[in-house]
C-alpha cells in the first residue's frame, strides 16, 4: 500500500474496492429527469414517480438542517455524486450467479458466513440495488415477506402504497425529500400476525464505487403480535472524493408487535452519512434501536420512536465513536403520545484524536399522554484532550405525572485504570481496547454474541496506531 | 534451611519521589525465591510508594539506587513487561473497569501475561481450581472487574489473578486490609500457594495476617527508609508496643 493510500485507508479494515463494472451509472448530478429516469429504470408504477417528483422539488427548495454541521453540509457538492448505478441485470437467490469479486467482497465483510450460520435470511445491496436476497424456507411458508425494497414494490404494491413515506414524510427533512426522490435497494420486510422470527434477518449495505451516493429505502411492518429482529451493517471503499449515504427507514409495530432493529455502521471516513430512522409503536407494542456508528466523516442520525398506543415502549442503545476526522451527530428521539407508555434511551460515545461526538435528543411527552415513564442515560468517554464531547437533550413535558430520570457523564480514561490494567500485562492500546470494549458493553451485549465479537474488534483496532 | 538461594529481587539504596516531595529516602532490600518478606509500618512511611515503584507506577521517579530484577535493570521495563517477565501487584485499591467481565478480564490477562492464547478448556480448569482454592462463587465471572465489589472481594480478586499468573515476584499491597477472619485465611491460602515458586513482599499493617503467611523477615519501614529488620517475633513486638520505640533509632 502506497503512502497516501494508507493515509487515507488508516486503521480501516474495510477500504478495498472492486474495478467497477456497472451494467448501467447515471451520469453525476440531480434533476427532475435523473429522478424520473430511475423510477422508469425500475418500471414502476407512476404514483411512485409523483411521490419521487414532488420530493425532488421539495429537496430543491428545502433549506439545510441547521444542527449537526452546518459547515460540512453547506459543503455537499450534490452534484458530484452519482444518482444510480446498476452492477447486475437482477437480484440473484445463487451467489453463484453473482459475479465473482461481488461475492469475494460479501465473503472478506463476513456477510456469507454469517448468512450460513444464524441468519434467516439476506439481503445484500451493492451501490444501488441489491444482488443476492435470501430467505430460509420456513420462514417464507409462514408468510413472512423479505424483499429488497424494488422488490417489494413490484410484488406488494399495497402495502408499499399504504405504508411508504407514512412514518417519515419527504417534508420531513432535506435529506429525506432527497432519498424519496431518489431511493433505490433497502428491505422490505413484513412479518404477519404471530409470527415470531427466531432468527435475525440482515442487510448488508456496500458502496464500491467513487462519488457514489447510496438511497437505500426500507420498510419493515410487524403485524400483531409478531417478532422481528432485522440487523443492518454498512462499509464502503475508503475514497478521497466524498460518497453520501442517506437512507430513510420506517418501522411500524403494531399492537403487541416487538421489532429490535440493529445497526452496526462502519461506513469509511470519506462517507457522508445522513439518515432519517423512525417507527410507530402501536399499543403495548415495542420498538428497540440498537444503534452502532463507528465510521463515516460525518454521521447525523437521531432513531425516533413515536409512542403512539398505550402501554408501548421504546428503547434505544447508541454507541458512537469518533476518531481522527469523524463527527458522530447522533442520538435519539422519542415522543410519547400515548398514555402508560416507558423509553429507555442509553447513548455512549467515544471521542479520540481529535474526533467529535455529539449527543442530541428529544423526549417529549404529549399533555394527555399520562403516567408514561423514561430514563435517559447518556456517557460520554473522551481519550484525549484533543477531542470534543457536546450534549444537547431537549425535553418536553405535558404533564406532571410523567417520571423521568436523566443521568448524563463525562468521563476520561483515568491513569489508575490503565496502571492497574498495564501491571496486568496489557500494553496501553491494550488496555485502552479493554476500557473502550467495557464502555460499549451495554450496546454489545444487545447483540448476537458474533456481532459482539465483531464489534469488539473493531473497536480494538480503532486503539491502534494513534497511541504513543 | 535453602542450600541455594535464587536472587530475584535486589534493591540497592533507592530514593524516590513524587514531584519535589522524596517519599523513599536510601532503601535495599534482596528477596531471593521462596522468601516471604513483610514489610510493616504506618501510613505515609512509605510502603505503598515501594509497592508501585516496583510495579514501574509513572508517578514516581527514582532519583538514585538501582533495582535489579533477576540481574537485570527494572528501569528499562515499561509496567506491562513487569508484568509479562513475573512481576505482580496486588492492589491496594484495585480499580474498577465498567462493563469488562470478570471472566474475560482473567482470561485475557493469562494471555497477555504469557504472550500466547490460552485454550478455554485449559483456562477454564485453572480457573475453577483456583476459584475453590479462594471459596469464590462462579457467579463473579459476569460481573464486571471491581465494580460494586466489597473490600474484601476486591482482595478476594487481585488474590485469584496472583494464584492464577503464577508471578515470580508477587508484591502484596495490603492484601489482608479489612478482611475477617475468614477471609483473611483464604487469602493467605493463595498467597501461601504461590510462595514457593516465587518471591514475595508482604506490605501490612497488622501482624494477624503473618500468623496465616510466614515471613522470612520482617522490616520495619519509617520515613521511607528500613529502621528494623528482623524475624517473625519483631512482627509480635510491633503488634504489642507499636512504632514509637524504634522512632527514636530512626
Amino acid at each position: 500500500m502506497s503512502d497516501e493510500a494508507r493515509d487515507i485507508v488508516g486503521d480501516y479494515r474495510y477500504g478495498f474496492h472492486d474495478e467497477e463494472n456497472s451494467t448501467i451509472r447515471f451520469d453525476n448530478g440531480l434533476s427532475e429527469q435523473v429522478v424520473r429516469d430511475i423510477s422508469a429504470i425500475k418500471n414502476e408504477p407512476e404514483w411512485m414517480t409523483d411521490i419521487r417528483v414532488k420530493a425532488y422539488h421539495h429537496f430543491v427548495e428545502r433549506e439545510m438542517p441547521k444542527w449537526g454541521n452546518p459547515e460540512v453540509l453547506k459543503n455537499i457538492d450534490f452534484e458530484a455524486i452519482t444518482y444510480f448505478l446498476r452492477s447486475t441485470n437482477a437480484t440473484k437467490d445463487d451467489w453463484k450467479d453473482v459475479p465473482e469479486d461481488i461475492q469475494n467482497t460479501f465473503d472478506k465483510v463476513g456477510l456469507r458466513e454469517a448468512e450460513g450460520r444464524w441468519l434467516g435470511g439476506i439481503t445484500a445491496q451493492y451501490d444501488s440495488e441489491a444482488v443476492y436476497h435470501s430467505i430460509r424456507e420456513d420462514l417464507e411458508s409462514q408468510g413472512v415477506i423479505f424483499l429488497d425494497m424494488d422488490s417489494g414494490l413490484r410484488e406488494h404494491p399495497e402495502l408499499v402504497k399504504k405504508y411508504f413515506g407514512k412514518v417519515v414524510p419527504h417534508s420531513d427533512n432535506k435529506f429525506a425529500a432527497l432519498n424519496t426522490a431518489v431511493w433505490s435497494g433497502g428491505s422490505f420486510l413484513y412479518i404477519p400476525k404471530g409470527v415470531h422470527v427466531e432468527m435475525p434477518v440482515q442487510a448488508y449495505f456496500r458502496i464500491n464505487a467513487e462519488n457514489m451516493g447510496q438511497f437505500e429505502r426500507t420498510l419493515i411492518l410487524a403485524d400483531e403480535g409478531s417478532s422481528v429482529h432485522y440487523i443492518e451493517g454498512c462499509t464502503a471503499p475508503s475514497y478521497a472524493s466524498t460518497a453520501l449515504h442517506s437512507a430513510v427507514v420506517e418501522l411500524i409495530a403494531m399492537d403487541g408487535a416487538k421489532i429490535r432493529y440493529s445497526t452496526i455502521q462502519n461506513w469509511s471516513n470519506n462517507v457522508l452519512n445522513l439518515v432519517t430512522k423512525r417507527a410507530h409503536a402501536m399499543k403495548n407494542s415495542t420498538v428497540e434501536w440498537i444503534d452502532s456508528n463507528i465510521g463515516s466523516g460525518l454521521t447525523m442520525k437521531y432513531p425516533a420512536i413515536l409512542l403512539k398506543g398505550e402501554g408501548s415502549h421504546a428503547e434505544v442503545v447508541s454507541v458512537a465513536y469518533a476518531g481522527k476526522d469523524q463527527h458522530q451527530d447522533t442520538g435519539a428521539k422519542v415522543h410519547h403520545l400515548a398514555a402508560n407508555t416507558t423509553s429507555n434511551i442509553i447513548s455512549k460515545s467515544i471521542s479520540k484524536d481529535g474526533g467529535r461526538s455529539t449527543y442530541r435528543g428529544m423526549l417529549q411527552v404529549m399533555p394527555k399522554a399520562h403516567n408514561c415513564r423514561s430514563k435517559i442515560v447518556c456517557d460520554a468517554l473522551m481519550l484525549d484532550p484533543d477531542s470534543r464531547s457536546d450534549t444537547y437533550p431537549t425535553m418536553e413535558i405535558g404533564n406532571s405525572s410523567a417520571d423521568l430520570e436523566h443521568e448524563a457523564s463525562v468521563s476520561k480514561v483515568s491513569g489508575d485504570q490503565l496502571f492497574y490494567l498495564m501491571s496486568r500485562g496489557f500494553n496501553e492500546q491494550e488496555a485502552m481496547g479493554l476500557i473502550v470494549n467495557g464502555f460499549f458493553e451495554p450496546f454489545t451485549r444487545e447483540l448476537p454474541s458474533d456481532y459482539a465479537v465483531e464489534m469488539n474488534k473493531l473497536l480494538n483496532i480503532k486503539m491502534e496506531g494513534s497511541i504513543g | 534451611m535453602r542450600v541455594m538461594s535464587e536472587e530475584i529481587l535486589k534493591i540497592s539504596n533507592i530514593h524516590v519521589s513524587v514531584g519535589e516531595t522524596e517519599i523513599i529516602k536510601g532503601l535495599s532490600l534482596t528477596i531471593n525465591k521462596g522468601e516471604v518478606h513483610a514489610i510493616m509500618g504506618r501510613n505515609g512511611s512509605g510502603k505503598s510508594t515501594l509497592a508501585n515503584v516496583l510495579m514501574g507506577h509513572p508517578a514516581y521517579q527514582i532519583t538514585s539506587g538501582e533495582i535489579t530484577y533477576y540481574n537485570q535493570p527494572l528501569e528499562e521495563l515499561e509496567v506491562y513487561e513487569r508484568a509479562r517477565a513475573g512481576m505482580f501487584l496486588s492492589f491496594q485499591y484495585p480499580s474498577v473497569l465498567p462493563g469488562v467481565k470478570v471472566g474475560t478480564f482473567l482470561k485475557k490477562s493469562i494471555e497477555a501475561v504469557r504472550g500466547e492464547p490460552v485454550k478455554q478448556k485449559d483456562f477454564r480448569n485453572q480457573l475453577k481450581a483456583a476459584m475453590a482454592l479462594l471459596d469464590m462463587d462462579r457467579s463473579f465471572l459476569s460481573r464486571y472487574v471491581n465494580d460494586g465489589f466489597s473490600g474484601g472481594e476486591k482482595k478476594r480478586l487481585e488474590i485469584l489473578q496472583l494464584v492464577l499468573l503464577q508471578p515470580s515476584l508477587a508484591i502484596l499491597d495490603e492484601a489482608d486490609s479489612g478482611l475477617d477472619i475468614d477471609a483473611l485465611k483464604i487469602v493467605s491460602k493463595g498467597i501461601n500457594q504461590v510462595v514457593p515458586q516465587a518471591g514475595c513482599i508482604v506490605i501490612t499493617h497488622y501482624q494477624r495476617l503473618l500468623e496465616h503467611v510466614k515471613a522470612d523477615c520482617v522490616h520495619v519501614m519509617i520515613d521511607g527508609k528500613i529502621v528494623k529488620s528482623g524475624g517473625p517475633d519483631l512482627a509480635h513486638k510491633l503488634e504489642d508496643q507499636g512504632y514509637d520505640w524504634l522512632e527514636v533509632d530512626a
